[in-house]
């Protein structure tokens, strides 16, 4: 058999006392798609920056092709063919298609100028290599995050790259678009790539792996065919205890209606009419901008609205902008944590006394006694450690950070709670407790909506089910009686049978 | 939950061992001003003695003053380059004032009052139109400049008999006036920062200004607050100017923004904004001034002291930028 094309041995890495990789071994073969899971600060991601030249592993060997390969820079992991398509995305927005895919080897011209002709040329070339239909000339950022990341590929491919690491590729995109990907991947297998594909989606990994690796707290558990492990056994591989059932399927009673808007519309969205009632989870299914973030904007007086009302308990709600809305009893965790959600470089305090300032302040000078004492009482509430008060909170897990975000609100007791995508980027042990909160505040009378790309999760934690397409709610119904078919149906217009919404699947 | 409480411990106790970062941010700036006093007391002629503390005290308080406001912009990711204008508009206000008969008081919160309208007219075109502040603040630069030269008529009015004199060059308790405005201004602004909410929501809007708007901050209240605050702050050290050179200067305060600019950056306050301390740009405005000062005792040319005080600026701030990246330490150390 021929010698694997990546084999990692050994290989351990620390920060300062922390072991981040400790003893890691790994091998890729040419031809197959690696599948590299764990809960979030498991060490994927310090392996994937060793691979790729960004840091030097302390000890351990890398051998390519049975042969030892020294990468000390992302140059170097260049040369030996490793090509890594990370979450976020390394283009450049403002510039063409071709521009980026040429950045860095731009061809010349005669007298030294860019010969933008052959770049043109060139482009279309590397985007014909992976059956990509996408305009060299469009300004990248105009493109989706899916069409991106195809022009990302690209240019791996376009670079003779033989060892590709996928980074939670799917993550942003519709289903469309990670269908276009995954048809990808398996024409690379069948060209000899060797692919190493991280993902927190089981679905998809069993779909595409041939075999799976799991770490846990930077050290190596185990690898196996994905034909002879099924999901149980790899969570418990990635946790190191058997997770039950990870969803509530209990009943909870909702009482009356507490938030209640008809006919909101704006940014090309609506009009929606929807009902929260205290004691309510509310779900909200869609493809990637159907818009439900918008509409769940727009409530919190994030965007303008250009038509509509919203009323809470009775009293109408007209935010100018979301200091009025949390005046009114709202509160909404974004969906972009890290950009809109927290405030990295500053505490976990402050972080979450940001939006009680008011309440903990006598004539503006605040009480740092008891802001400091009613935090620490969130941060119980939530199993959050006491002693990382002071730390920044970019110090934190993506799960503890989520926490932090949610603790600002029960902090300032908002009676309508908004997540957007509240488990994203979040390991499965989080995620519980995530959904544990979120039924905790639910049985205490708040009303919740949660938005979620991750079906399982939008019909497993919440009481109805609402599906949005293009800007409407197309779809309602109690959420045990929802099936991911019967979901995605709705939400990509499958279920209806006009032409016009075939048309909308299809192109 | 074990695994919650692992992912805590491991970011808690990668801060056990010695952490350069956490001990630069912490005492850095103060090692380097301690450094610079013992090397000027031990070279320097006569820089010990009390008179010439005190001089480097008044000499310092219109930058520190100015740098003060220049703290709460640059928090939050801003910058004001029309300080120094500000400087002279006030100050030739306030003389003006002063001469026409307006009693000393009121001249004086007619002074302040014209720097914090100033200021005004920077925080709304940055916060409400979305102006880059840069580009905002240069115009108004060149604008409050050319109206400084305007009410002048482009000459000194000189008033010897200046009611408010005494705040540029009177002494209480041996101690120069303006050195009491510098430790008032300071007290006040720390105050605001660390104890209050309206500190707390500079530090967020400065942090990350989408976050602070989405957790109920009034983004554009804060940011054109910071620029009302600093140009009082400009107005405040335009007084003390003018009451120095008991006239009503045109050309007062050319450059000061930028050694404002520079004191807050050396105090270690990022220009990125939500990170800094008000403290650490009072000890970046003592180590300039210490330095101008002990180079002037050892006789230093003038052109030789701008070079010396440009490098001082730039290893004082590269080293806190590299405290941003670690790794360049152990780099170093492995070699």
């Amino acid at each position: 058999m021929a010698p694997p094309l990546l084999q990692l041995d050994g290989v351990t890495k620390r920060y300062g006392a922390t072991l981040a990789l400790n003893d890691v071994s790994f091998e890729l073969r040419a031809g197959e798609v690696h599948a590299l899971m764990g809960e979030n600060g498991a060490g994927k991601s310090t392996l994937m920056k060793i691979l790729a030249g960004n840091v030097p592993a302390d000890a351990g060997r890398i051998l390519i092709d049975d042969a030892p390969a020294s990468i000390a820079s992302p140059a170097d992991a260049a040369r030996n063919g490793i090509a890594i398509i990370h979450q976020e995305l390394n283009t450049v927005p403002f510039m063409s298609v071709a521009e980026n895919l040429a950045l860095g080897s731009e061809p010349r011209g005669r007298f030294g100028g860019l010969d933008r002709r052959r770049m043109r040329r060139e482009a279309e070339e590397k985007l014909g290599r992976i059956n990509a239909e996408i305009d060299p000339d469009r300004p990248l950022g105009e493109l989706s995050v899916g069409m991106q990341q195809m022009v990302e590929i690209a240019r791996a491919v376009s670079e003779d790259a033989r060892i590709l690491v996928l980074d939670e590729p799917t993550a942003a995109l519709s289903r469309r678009e990670s269908e276009q990907l995954y048809a990808l991947i398996e024409q690379m297998r069948g060209e000899g790539v060797g692919l190493i594909y991280i993902s927190h989606r089981m679905e998809e990994v069993w779909r595409l792996s041939d075999r799976i690796s799991v770490l846990r707290d930077g050290t190596y558990v185990g690898t196996g065919a994905a034909s002879e492990l099924d999901e149980g056994e790899v969570v418990s591989m990635m946790v190191g205890r058997n997770i039950e059932d990870l969803y509530h399927h209990v009943s909870r009673t909702p009482s009356a209606p507490l938030l209640e808007v008809r006919g909101l519309a704006g940014n090309g969205v609506g009009p929606v009419d929807l009902v929260l009632h205290r004691g309510e989870v509310v779900c909200m299914a869609g493809l990637i901008g159907s818009g439900r973030s918008e509409t769940a904007r727009m409530i919190f007086g994030a965007d303008p609205r250009s038509a509509g009302e919203v009323h809470i308990d009775g009293r109408p709600s007209v935010p100018r902008d979301p200091a009025a809305a949390i005046r009114d009893g709202i509160g909404m965790v974004p969906e972009n944590r890290k950009e809109e959600g927290l405030f990295l470089e500053h505490s976990v305090l402050d972080n979450i006394a940001i939006t009680s300032l008011e309440r903990l302040s006598v004539a503006g000078h605040v009480r740092r006694g008891s802001r400091r004492r009613e935090v620490l009482e969130k941060m119980e509430q939530l199993r959050l450690r006491a002693n990382a008060i002071d730390l920044p909170v970019e110090a934190l897990s993506g799960g503890n950070q989520q926490k932090a975000a949610v603790a600002r609100w029960l902090m300032r007791d908002s009676e309508v709670l908004i997540f957007d995508e509240p488990t994203r980027g979040v390991d499965i042990g989080a995620k519980r407790e995530i959904y544990d909160l979120i039924d905790e505040l639910a049985r205490a009378g708040k009303a919740i909506l949660v938005i979620s790309s991750d079906l399982p999760e939008a019909i497993g934690i919440g009481d109805r089910l609402l599906v949005m397409r293009n800007g409407r709610i197309v779809h309602e119904m109690p959420s045990r009686e929802a099936t991911e078919e019967i979901v995605m149906m709705h939400a990509t217009g499958a279920a209806t049978t006009t032409n016009s919404a075939r048309q909308e699947v299809t192109g | 939950m074990t695994d919650t409480s692992n992912s805590q411990q491991t970011a808690a106790e990668a801060r056990t061992p010695f952490d350069f970062a956490k001990w630069w941010d912490r005492v850095g700036i103060l090692v380097v001003l301690a450094g610079l006093v013992l090397f000027m007391a031990l070279v320097a002629p006569n820089f010990t003695r009390v008179d010439n503390l005190l001089n480097i005290l008044r000499a310092i308080s219109i930058n520190a003053i100015l740098a003060a406001g220049m703290t709460f912009v640059i928090l939050t990711g801003g910058i004001d380059l029309s300080v120094g204008s500000t400087v002279a508009v006030s100050g030739v206000v306030a003389v003006l004032a002063a001469i026409s008969g307006v009693p000393a008081p009121l001249a004086l919160l007619i002074g302040v009052a014209s720097g914090a309208l100033c200021g005004l007219v920077n925080g709304a075109l940055s916060a409400y139109l979305a102006l880059a502040p840069f580009i905002v603040t240069l115009g108004t630069m060149t604008f409050l400049r050319g109206l400084a030269y305007t009410l002048t008529e482009g000459r000194p009015i000189v008033s010897s008999t200046l009611s408010f004199k005494a705040l540029g060059s009177g002494y209480f308790l041996g101690i120069p006036i303006p050195v009491y405005v510098m430790i008032a201004v300071y007290v006040a602004a720390w105050y605001a920062l660390e104890r209050t909410r309206f500190g707390r929501h500079v530090y967020a809007v400065g942090g990350n200004p989408k976050a602070a708007r989405l957790a109920g901050v009034k983004v554009n209240r804060i940011l054109t607050s910071v620029y009302v605050i600093a140009g009082a702050c400009a107005g405040l050290a335009g007084l003390i100017f003018a009451a120095r050179v008991i006239s009503a200067q045109p050309t007062a305060g050319e450059g000061y923004e930028l050694d404002a600019i520079a004191a807050v950056v050396l105090g270690g306050t990022a220009l990125a904004g939500g990170r800094g301390r008000i403290i650490g740009t009072l000890i970046g405005s003592v180590i300039l001034g210490v330095l101008t000062t002990g180079l002037i005792l050892l006789n230093v040319p003038f052109f030789t002291q701008l070079l010396i005080k440009g490098a001082v600026i730039i290893f004082a701030v590269s080293i806190d930028s590299l405290k941003q990246r670690p790794q360049i330490f152990t780099a170093w150390r492995k070699k």
